[in-house]
């Protein structure tokens, strides 16, 4: 067992080099550049190439990417050149994720939360009004652009009613303190109660927004396999053995429906990285994906490189997560 | 019924939870009392600001730094700021300016003229990293102390006799001395936090530039000072500065929201949580208003125009270019798809800069005649790449492309075969500089009140990037009698040269096509007074007060 996983960590590097790479190089043969966006339209092709030398964006790609290694050797990855100017991109990678988490962790918690219990009542009451209109609802989470249904919360929930706060992560004027960067968290252990709520607040429509499309998804899974479940051999025997439908509900028919639920689910964690892009740069919450939109559209490629490389790095952890379970539930894999 | 016994309570505490986010919503109301906040289109990239190029980082500084000229507000004259005034010699080089008495920095450290040379001197000093920072710099003053052999720089020197006065002797006579110590990045900043935050520790890493203490804790003489940057909120906080030399601010506190998107922006005006924010769309003016905000239309001091890539022998006849700007109903664009308050423009600069030639006649929208030219030129079948920017609107051309489409559709008209290209902002302006396209849109809003900031921009060498007119006869000419102009110490008479070079760039010359002026908004909510707009987009927040405080 061991074998294998440092077998597949040894992979793990050699992805994360090519990987890296290929983002470097990718990056630098997209037009505009960090030098144009410093510049603006007042650079003389003199100031240009001299901030190009600074660079060093004047030396071959192989060489920076050597450079690239070099620097990140000694902890240096670069610093932002807009998205937070003259931070190391490391560290912004750090400041912005709890964000990203608290974020994405509370849609996964709706879309679990609402999408499990209401697939289960529709497959439980197939073909009545409520199946139906829920499927209506999936379907619309699924087909209406996230931008658009963020716009209409933000327009009915905090323009219009006032309820909700439009966007950010805190209302500025609260002066709370951040210890963690996680603002719940850091609300509830310095006893800034009203810090920690007013930071629950600005979590909720981007948390429905985002949490949109998993719902729809772990909706329509539930309910299918449900479904599917409510059709066994061994449903039919239990509800002959005279077992109670409490016991038949929650033992044999919700636990075996939840298989495929849990794997998509699992799936699900990659697409709201994903959609963490939009949402929080249209809602200005300052998470991993605002970084991210904001250092494309200004080409800071320090941040640009640290976010993808970072995220990538996320992905190959949780597959080798995933493949070591998979090694552990079924030996056979570790051979292959 | 089970199921709906146990979601019952989960929908009451849902109701109970939004009603009481509805409370605690009402009791904080975003910005009340004396704090005035304002929506940022983006974050700071420095509080060092002699090492900034962008809006949102000026606009911040301007509130905490004090220069020793300004702009006086709502124009784009100049005013005494720090100095109280100023004098030159006979030979236009050496200046004497007399300073206040009455200012400290807000570390308690006296402003003087030592302070005065204190800053030049580190300006002027800087290592190789700084140089190629400090873009202001580069822009107005050319080189630096290290290497001044190579590259002379406009500034020589600093005296300071005695405390309230500071003499700054300059290279060569110049219109823009001393106007352009009005911009934002030559702030006056306390010599002692300079060098205690070393001041000039900028460094490159990777593609960007780290900065030292410096840039973090700025110390100003300002109506503001910085209390807090929350980079994990996006705010930036500054405090009233209780010692401020002038007239108090009238707010507390003064709050920047850090929200990149433009409909968020407009969302949270809406929703009374921001004050104002800068550049509404123009599209949103009258829908602003009509909710009770305050849209501020400043007098446009920008300008958009058509370039040519002279590099291209096509263009080389005059008549062809004639017929290029015959070809453009320019009155139309203006009216179906500018803002109000636009104008058609005559000349490659705003009507309120001196030098700007009243008498000159606008091209008429003539097809007719365009077809003629293009004939009489041989060049009917002109074959052209015709380029705009995407992802992008800059306060002299709102929306790019519909702009564009406009134009493309006026070149068509007579005849004229336009290969349509785009491509992203940084990248447009990467290619435009390299001459990749036949014509293209960009323009300029102006730094200051002075013909060259706008000619000498455009026509001037080395800097004649987007025009490429070293490539045409007439084009060195035209670069040394700009700068020749430049350096007419005598106002009366540059104000005529530049004139009668107005009134020659638009009829021998014609290097490209001034399209027109724009006046970019900045809009407030109803209750927040006393700002004015500046045309320099240089806003100073000190006398503006939500709810008339």
């Amino acid at each position: 067992m061991l074998r294998f996983v440092l077998r597949r960590l040894l992979q793990m590097v050699g992805v994360m080099v090519v990987l890296s790479f290929l983002i470097f190089a990718w990056l630098r043969a997209l037009p505009g550049g960090p030098v144009s966006a410093i510049l603006g339209e007042r650079a003389t092709p003199a100031t240009r190439a001299a901030l190009e030398k600074t660079f060093g964006l004047d030396k071959p790609i192989w060489e920076q990417y050597l450079l690239f290694l070099g620097r990140i050797v000694h902890g240096d990855f670069g610093a932002s050149i807009r998205v937070q100017a003259g931070t190391d991109a490391l560290e912004i990678f750090f400041d912005r994720l709890p964000g990203t988490i608290e974020l994405t962790t509370f849609a996964l918690v709706i879309a679990i939360s609402i999408g499990v219990p209401l697939g289960y009542l529709a497959a439980r009451r197939r073909a009545t009004f409520l199946d139906n209109s829920s499927i209506v609802v999936s379907l619309v989470g699924v087909a209406v652009p996230v931008f658009f249904l963020a716009f209409l919360l933000k327009y009915v929930f905090a323009v219009q009613l006032g309820w909700l706060p439009v966007s950010g992560r805190q209302t500025p004027t609260i002066d709370a303190t951040h210890i963690t960067n996680f603002f719940i968290f850091d609300g509830l252990i310095t006893g800034e109660y009203d810090a920690a709520w007013d930071a629950f607040l600005h979590l909720i429509l981007p948390g429905i927004a985002l949490s949109s499309i998993p719902f729809a998804i772990i909706f329509r899974i539930t309910r299918a396999s449900v479904l599917e479940v409510l059709d066994e051999d061994y449903v039919r025997t239990a509800e002959a053995k005279g077992l109670t439908a409490r016991v038949i509900r929650g033992r044999h028919v919700l636990r075996n429906a939840m298989l495929p639920v849990t794997t998509v689910i699992g799936l699900q964690v990659g697409s709201l990285l994903a959609g963490a892009v939009l949402t929080e740069r249209v809602f200005s919450f300052r998470g991993v994906g605002d970084a991210l939109a904001v250092a494309s559209t200004e080409r800071d490629y320090a941040v640009l490189q640290m976010l993808i490389i970072a995220a990538a790095a996320v992905y190959v952890v949780v597959n080798l997560l995933v493949d070591v379970a998979y090694a552990i539930i079924d030996p056979r894999v570790r051979t292959r | 019924m089970r199921i709906s016994r146990r979601i019952l309570p989960a929908v009451a505490a849902g109701a109970l939870a939004l009603s009481l986010a509805a409370c605690a919503q009402s009791e904080r109301g975003g910005a009340g009392g004396s704090t005035l906040t304002f929506g940022a289109a983006g974050a700071p990239s420095t509080f060092d600001p002699f090492y900034a190029t962008d809006g949102e980082t000026f606009r911040i500084s301007r509130q905490i730094f004090d220069t020793l000229i300004d702009s006086k507000p709502g124009t784009s004259e100049i005013e005494p700021a720090l100095a109280e005034s100023w004098e030159p010699d006979e030979s236009g080089t050496k200046w004497t300016f007399k300073l206040r008495d009455d200012v400290t920095f807000i570390d308690g450290e006296p402003f003087n003229g030592e302070a005065v040379c204190a800053n030049l001197e580190r300006m002027y000093d800087q290592g190789a990293d700084g140089q190629t920072a400090a873009e202001y710099w580069g822009s107005f003053f050319g080189g630096f102390k290290n290497d001044a052999e190579k590259d002379p720089s406009l500034y020589k020197g600093c005296e300071a006799p005695d405390e309230t006065t500071a003499v700054i002797t300059i290279d060569r006579a110049t219109a823009s001395f001393p106007t352009l110590l009005s911009q934002t990045s030559f702030s006056m900043q306390s010599p002692k936090a300079m060098e205690e935050g070393d001041a000039n520790g900028i460094k490159a890493a990777g593609e960007g530039f780290t900065f030292p203490e410096n840039a973090k804790n700025p110390v100003g003489t300002g109506a503001f000072k910085l209390e807090k940057y929350d980079e994990a909120n996006g705010t930036v906080t500054l405090v009233r500065n209780d010692d401020y030399w002038g007239e108090a601010a009238k707010s507390e506190k003064l709050v920047f929201r850090i929200i990149p998107d433009e409909s968020t922006r407009r969302q949270e005006l809406e929703a009374g949580s921001i004050n104002g924010y800068d550049l509404p769309n123009p599209v949103d003016w009258n829908s602003l208003e009509e909710n009770g905000n305050q849209v501020e239309i400043r007098d446009p001091f920008n300008i958009l125009y058509l370039g040519l890539n002279l590099k291209d022998k096509k263009f080389h006849d005059l008549k062809v270019r004639q017929a290029i700007y015959h070809a453009l109903n320019r009155e139309e664009l203006v009216k179906s798809q500018l803002p109000e308050g636009a104008t058609v423009a005559t000349q490659f600069m705003p009507d309120t800069v001196a030098g700007y030639n009243k008498d000159l006649e606008p091209y008429a929208y003539d097809p007719e005649k365009s077809k003629q030219l293009l004939k009489e030129a041989g060049a009917e079948g002109l074959e052209m790449t015709f380029a705009f920017p995407t992802e992008v609107s800059r306060p002299y051309m709102p929306d790019p492309s519909t702009i564009y489409d406009a134009l493309r559709a006026d070149l068509e008209a007579v005849g004229i075969t336009v290969k349509a290209v785009s491509a992203p902002w940084t990248a447009y302006t990467d290619n435009v500089t390299a001459g990749k396209y036949d014509a293209h849109i960009l323009g300029w809003t102006g730094d200051f009140n002075d013909a060259y900031n706008f000619l000498g921009s455009f026509f001037t060498e080395p800097v004649a990037n987007d025009f490429k007119t070293s490539n045409i006869s007439w084009g060195k000419k035209l670069s040394d009698d700009l700068k020749a102009a430049d350096s007419i110490v005598d106002e009366a008479e540059r104000t005529k040269r530049y004139e009668e070079l107005n009134e020659q760039i638009m009829t021998e010359y014609l290097p490209g096509f001034p399209i027109s002026h724009s006046p970019p908004a900045i809009v407030v909510d109803a209750d927040t007074k006393g700002l004015v707009p500046s045309p320099l987009t240089a806003e100073d927040f000190a006398p503006v007060s939500v709810g008339g405080e």
